[in-house]
């Protein structure tokens, strides 16, 4: 079996750093509870004046918006950082990771943990709460599975999506605009009930960038609604095989990333 | 070139051939775009480092100094030529060669900022996965001689220059690497620092015969650490030899600082030496001489059949001198 003894140890240390200074914790969680309200304050609005949004009503509406921010936050709370690269390469800091006996990515991925963003989870992890309770769910073992596969299989997107991100700042030192577009863009385009947009982006963010796969196809298959031509219920049992297509892309920029940093050079 | 004969222990891993093995080793940056222009770094470079050596890598700056460490390490790609470090090809085998070998880059901390530098260590052994028990006996035991005792429980931020880089040094042995690359480990140290952090890598050296590999700025350095110099200059090796055979190759003089009896008048016609400087009225003389022409005993008797000597000094040849030598040679050879 693995041992993971050496990340357990960065990890804690980074977590110890961060509960060093309270306040300027404290302020921080404050300041992503912030960001996960105003996500959150833009679904209520939109349905204060309306009553269904792209074949949604407010309760499935909800659960799209929470699936998408609790894979997000939590993805976002261990990999974000990922987009901290640039700093590394112009700091020159990147090559002590390459002198120390891990795997590079692996490094990158325990080199530090956001646990600030716990704000905003905890407003994903409320909102989730609210939409399964209030939501038309017939619960069964099947609805359960499917939203724990969707939890982790979306955390697993997202994740991805920060990796390919981290790849591809190796190539793009001051990509950091261009990356986020596909991370953070990613991560808007999940909250968002699917048939908002028109069919040809609604396959890029089924099949290209597979965000549809984090909430708006399982909660399709959990509030058991009729789904349509782009987004049929039964989809959403192939959200792991998305995060797997994922994982392969993510990795793939990744390694060239690395490749192409050793042979530029710094 | 003259290639010393190089005592080689052993390595302490029982490990037989040389622990670097550099052949032809080219290294380009840029001329991927349209514009930029190709720059090679490193141009041809061959040497092999036996265990137990100590070299020192020196060159003006950009003279593909930390471009051969970052090839030796897996950092950067050749772009023609071989590297071996601890017999392994970097680029596919990095963990493995990281774990045999300790490095410093100077000016670039591997110590975690904003942490007390305790915290570093511990971090450090986990990542080298070492037993705890003797983690610990090893971070004791270089904390106690690089006498950072009192700096343990300091965030590594709050460092002085002096302190941070003994802490580095401490940091990269931790794993008892067989080669130890420092790069430019004295750049900015205090006299007393520098001294200090020679005098434990000299212990060190003698204790676990740890291979030693350095690039500087610093001759003094290369003088007190290292018994072999490779001179790059403009990504070719210049010279690879010891560091007298350095002074000789390029013909240095050492000098004769004489202080006389009385007065005396210049000492223009000692065969052999060459008058540099008259001080005091006569009373001290230096007279700079070709180690390899004559000896400083044939030089003091001249001196002592025209004049009374009171004491005397021997100065050898100041080596950034050579080195300067050295690249002006190769310079006017463009």
């Amino acid at each position: 079996m693995a041992d993971f003894t050496p990340y357990r140890v960065v990890l804690r240390s980074r977590m110890r750093a961060q509960l060093q200074y309270r306040t300027s914790f404290v302020t921080d969680v404050v300041g992503t509870l912030g960001v996960g309200l105003t996500e959150l304050a833009e679904v209520l609005v939109i349905f204060h004046n309306v009553d269904v949004l792209g074949g949604l009503d407010f309760s499935a509406a909800l659960l799209v918006f929470a699936l998408s921010n609790v894979c997000f936050s939590v993805a976002d709370m261990l990999v974000g950082h990922l987009d901290q690269l640039p700093t590394y390469i112009r700091a020159g800091t990147i090559d002590a990771f390459y002198v120390r006996p891990l795997p590079l990515l692996a490094q990158f991925m325990a080199s530090d943990i956001s646990l600030r963003r716990i704000g905003r989870l905890s407003v994903a992890l409320g909102a989730l709460g609210v939409a399964l309770s209030i939501g038309d769910i017939a619960w069964s073992a099947a609805t359960v599975a499917i939203i724990v596969l969707t939890l982790v299989s979306g955390t697993a997107i997202f994740a991805a999506l920060f990796t390919a991100a981290g790849g591809l700042q190796f190539y793009v030192v001051d990509g950091a605009e261009l990356t986020n577009a596909f991370t953070y863009g990613g991560a808007y385009a999940a909250q968002q009930p699917q048939r908002v947009f028109p069919d040809l982006l609604r396959i890029f963010w089924t099949f290209v960038v597979p965000t549809a796969f984090i909430a708006y196809l399982p909660a399709v298959a959990i509030l058991d609604l009729p789904g349509d031509h782009l987004a049929p219920s039964w989809l959403a049992w192939f959200t792991p095989l998305a995060a797997v297509l994922a994982w392969l892309l993510a990795a793939g920029c990744w390694r060239a990333g690395t490749r192409h940093y050793q042979g530029a050079g710094g | 070139m003259t290639r010393p004969d190089h005592d080689a222990p052993t390595s302490p891993t029982g490990q037989a051939g040389p622990i670097i093995e550099v052949t032809n080793l080219v290294r380009d940056y840029g001329g991927l775009g349209r514009k930029s222009r190709r720059v090679r770094a490193v141009d041809h470079i061959s040497f092999g480092i036996q265990p137990g050596e100590a070299v020192g890598y020196i060159g003006a700056n950009g003279a593909g100094k930390s471009t051969t460490i970052k090839l030796l390490m897996g950092i950067l790609r050749p772009t023609a030529g071989q590297v071996r470090t601890c017999g392994l090809d970097p680029m596919r085998r990095r963990i493995d060669v990281a774990r045999q070998v300790g490095v410093v880059f100077g000016q670039r901390s591997q110590l975690w900022w904003d942490l007390p530098l305790r915290e570093s260590f511990t971090i450090l052994a986990a990542i080298h996965r070492l037993d705890p028990a003797a983690a610990r006996d090893r971070t004791a035991r270089l904390v106690d001689e690089l006498e950072m005792g009192g700096q343990l429980a300091t965030p590594v931020r709050s460092l002085s220059l002096g302190q941070r880089m003994r802490a580095e040094i401490a940091a990269a042995l931790l794993h008892s690497p067989r080669l130890l690359v420092l790069d430019e480990p004295t750049i900015g140290l205090d006299v007393l620092s520098k001294q200090r952090l020679r005098e434990f890598l000299v212990e060190e050296r003698r204790e676990r015969g740890t291979t030693l590999l350095l690039t500087t700025h610093d001759m003094g350095d290369v003088e007190r650490l290292c018994s072999r110099v490779l001179v790059v200059d403009h990504g070719r090796l210049a010279y690879d030899g010891t560091l007298p055979g350095l002074a000789a190759t390029v013909g240095a003089e050492r000098l004769l600082v004489i202080d006389l009896a009385e007065p005396t008048r210049p000492l223009q016609d000692v065969p052999g030496a060459r008058l540099v400087a008259v001080e005091s009225d006569g009373l001290r003389q230096r007279l700079a001489f070709d180690g390899a022409r004559t000896t400083a005993a044939a030089v003091l008797t001249e001196v002592s059949r025209r004049a009374t000597i009171r004491d005397l000094a021997v100065e050898e040849p100041d080596i950034e001198d050579v080195v300067r030598r050295i690249y002006a040679s190769s310079a006017g050879q463009r």
